[in-house]
């Protein structure tokens, strides 16, 4: 799960990660109270949109630029006033853009220098792995490609956390001396805390900076968090913005259901991330393209394939439907029983074809014969992404 | 004929009294698996099925049943809990059927087994069978056939779609592990691969992948080194669309690895077989053995 710029900031803030100070706004009129409360002149306005290339956006009212500098509260509220209410489009949106219901107005800083400083849990260590750059402010995937050894890489031993003396050479290595030594470690400190008490998945702080007036601030911050942890974080949960999510992604998380949505035109419905992908794969094989990835995973019930079969149909592009079951934990009478409610519930627009094998396989070969619903059978995969690419050719 | 499990295995059901683990102790037990205890905290006493004594702790059930193994069918937030608890009452072999446990409890969770002799299978993983012996997890027992072709995969249904394939083609299996699909699991591809390359009863070995992480890349490296029975490979995912996992920064920890692209090109450097699509995936393994 992604959140918003400014719900990071209040994060930072709670943890004790230094930032500069501001404040979110959902008016012009709130923006102009948090400018004022700020003090200074020195603002800043951004748009609050999950995507990036803000500053170089474009509202769809002609208004230019996500993230605007200004230096008085009243041109605070003027900016906030083109902003709120309207779409931003940027090279991450697409062209339909999103919409900005909130801006962040900050104290904008001058900066020194820019640093990259990053926590994440790595599998490879099965610990959390701290990368530090003096390279920040940049696309880290480009210094990491062309001089990797401008980043630094530390394991954390996860049964330690991160010991003071480490935060120490990281302030070294990030050439962090004086008076900013002491900021920096508290900082690494307070996100390896904010890391492990909210199950995050990635900390990403880029740039950290040092400004002129000597101070060490996390300037910009990306979290994602652990899915599988979010039932013991209610406060995280609270910052989901599902109008920046996909709305079928949305739908199907509802209900329980892994589901991406691509350009294809062949939905798929199979049980099991790697049988899922490993259904893709076959699809393009045989020349077809896949319109998703859906995963109704090991226990799916009645209901949850019932659900999972309207969203593949709310997909005008698909062209043809694959349902793909070798059931373990999954009972094949229970997805036939869910696709012939399914069908019946939402009548079938396009051609399906269904593989079923596994506990229960002859259960739910009856069921879906007894339902005289048309539907095609196939003997195993390669049969399956063979027929229902033909399918979609007719 | 074997690794890990066989006929003698002793298993321990961690969330016997609950749905999903009621079911699939009932399947393992019509198969043939000497279910001898089951724990749940709070029912010690019964009898579940009217044959199988359920424990309030593991501990209690490693005492009075001797279990050397146990499957763990906990929810989730309790799942990591259940393996440490199993680990300390000195049970062997530890299968965490459970799904959907947070990375960090995971994290901890291998901290605590650190200095124990214990095996752990999954988390998030459709389990063990040794066919014909003994089935510790969720993969419908039928479809399985005694043989020497070891499978290793970290997907559950992608393990069915290939032993399938197998068996229909007569070859048998020695032994089928699903390692998971979580990021931090306790065994690897390259642990599998030892140890069904250690077995003299195993001749075969298809290894399943799919994109994201390096296991499989070590496993390559591992097979080029010391592996000279004929391997078969298949990585699910190779048109995934890329980015929609892993962060930024794990990708650069991965520095480039994790591709399909990349596996494939490091299992074929160590002399595996690339099944292109997962319906190749004994054939690819047929082709290798001849």
């Amino acid at each position: 799960m992604n959140i918003h710029e400014y719900q990071a900031k209040e994060l930072m803030t709670k943890f004790g990660v230094a930032n500069p100070p501001g404040g979110v706004a959902a008016t012009a009129q709130e923006a102009l109270a948090v400018a004022q409360s700020l003090k200074t002149t020195d603002l800043v306005i951004k748009a609050q949109i999950h995507a990036g290339g803000r500053g170089k956006g474009t509202f769809t009212n002609g208004y230019k630029g996500g993230v605007k500098l200004c230096t008085t509260a009243e041109e605070a509220k003027e900016i906030a006033s083109q902003m709120l209410g309207q779409t931003l489009v940027t090279v991450q949106t697409g062209p339909a853009g999103k919409l900005v219901s909130k801006v962040l107005v900050a104290q904008s800083k001058e900066i020194a220098r820019e640093l990259y400083f990053a926590i994440v849990l790595d599998r490879e260590a099965q610990a959390p792995v701290i990368i530090a750059s003096t390279r920040g402010g940049v696309n880290i995937e480009e210094v990491a490609e062309h001089t990797p050894e401008l980043i630094l890489h530390r394991r954390i031993d996860p049964a330690l956390g991160l010991q003071p003396y480490e935060a120490r050479i990281l302030a070294e290595y990030l050439d962090l001396k004086g008076e900013q030594l002491k900021p920096a470690c508290a900082i690494f400190h307070a996100l390896y805390n904010l890391f492990i008490q909210t199950d995050c998945s990635l900390v990403e702080i880029n740039p950290l900076v040092v400004t002129k007036q000597n101070e060490v601030l996390a300037l910009d911050a990306k979290f994602n968090f652990d899915d599988n942890a979010l039932y013991r974080h209610p406060d995280i949960l609270a910052y989901r913005d599902v109008t920046e999510e996909d709305a079928r992604e949305v739908e199907a998380s509802k209900f329980g259901l892994n589901y991406i949505g691509l350009d294809g035109n062949i939905a798929c419905l199979v049980n099991g991330a790697g049988l899922a992908m490993g259904t893709m794969d076959i699809i393009q094989y045989a020349g077809g393209k896949p319109a998703n990835f859906l995963d109704v995973g090991g226990g799916a019930n009645e209901q949850q394939v019932t659900e999972a079969f309207k969203i593949l149909v709310s997909d005008k592009n698909v062209k043809a439907i694959l349902v793909n079951i070798f059931g373990g934990i999954m009972k094949c009478d229970t997805i036939a029983q869910g696709i012939i409610n399914a069908v019946k519930a939402v009548s079938l627009p396009v051609p399906l074809v269904v593989r079923l094998e596994g506990t229960n396989v002859a259960a739910g070969k009856k069921l879906l014969q007894e339902s005289n619903l048309p539907i095609i059978a196939a003997d195993d995969l390669a049969d399956a992404a063979k027929k229902v690419v033909a399918a979609v050719k007719k | 004929m074997s690794i890990l499990v066989d006929r003698n295995t002793r298993l321990l059901v961690q969330g016997i009294t609950g749905k999903a683990g009621g079911f699939h102790a009932k399947q393992c037990l019509e198969y043939g698996t000497n279910v001898v205890a089951g724990v749940t905290p709070g029912r010690g006493g019964e009898t579940w099925e009217s044959k199988v004594p359920v424990f309030n702790t593991s501990y209690e059930a490693r005492q009075k049943t001797g279990c050397n193994a146990t499957m763990i069918f906990v929810p989730a937030p309790g799942a990591a809990d259940a393996i440490l608890e199993a680990a300390d009452a000195g049970i062997e072999l530890i299968v965490c059927i459970t799904e959907g446990i947070p990375v960090i409890d995971m994290m901890r969770a291998k901290v605590g087994l650190r200095d124990k002799k214990v095996r752990l299978i999954g988390p998030n993983c459709p389990g063990i069978i040794t066919p014909g012996q003994c089935k510790i997890g969720i993969m419908p027992g039928y479809i399985h056939k005694p043989g020497k072709v070891g499978v290793v995969s970290r997907s559950g249904t992608l393990t069915y779609e290939a032993v399938w394939q197998l068996t229909s083609r007569g070859l048998g299996q020695s032994t089928c592990i699903g390692i998971g699909g979580d990021p931090i699991n306790g065994t690897s591809h390259t642990d599998a691969v030892r140890m069904f390359n250690e077995d003299p009863d195993t001749e075969a070995i298809i290894l399943i992948g799919e994109i994201g992480g390096t296991g499989e890349e070590d496993a390559a490296a591992y097979i080029k080194e010391h592996v000279r029975k004929p391997v078969a490979a298949f990585i699910a995912g190779a048109t995934a669309p890329p980015g929609r996992r892993m962060g930024h920064a794990g990708a650069i920890v991965s520095g480039g690895k994790g591709t399909a692209a990349g596996k494939i090109a490091a299992l074929e450097a160590a002399g595996v077989g690339i099944a292109q699509t997962p319906a190749d995936m004994a054939d690819a393994l047929i082709k290798r053995m001849k």
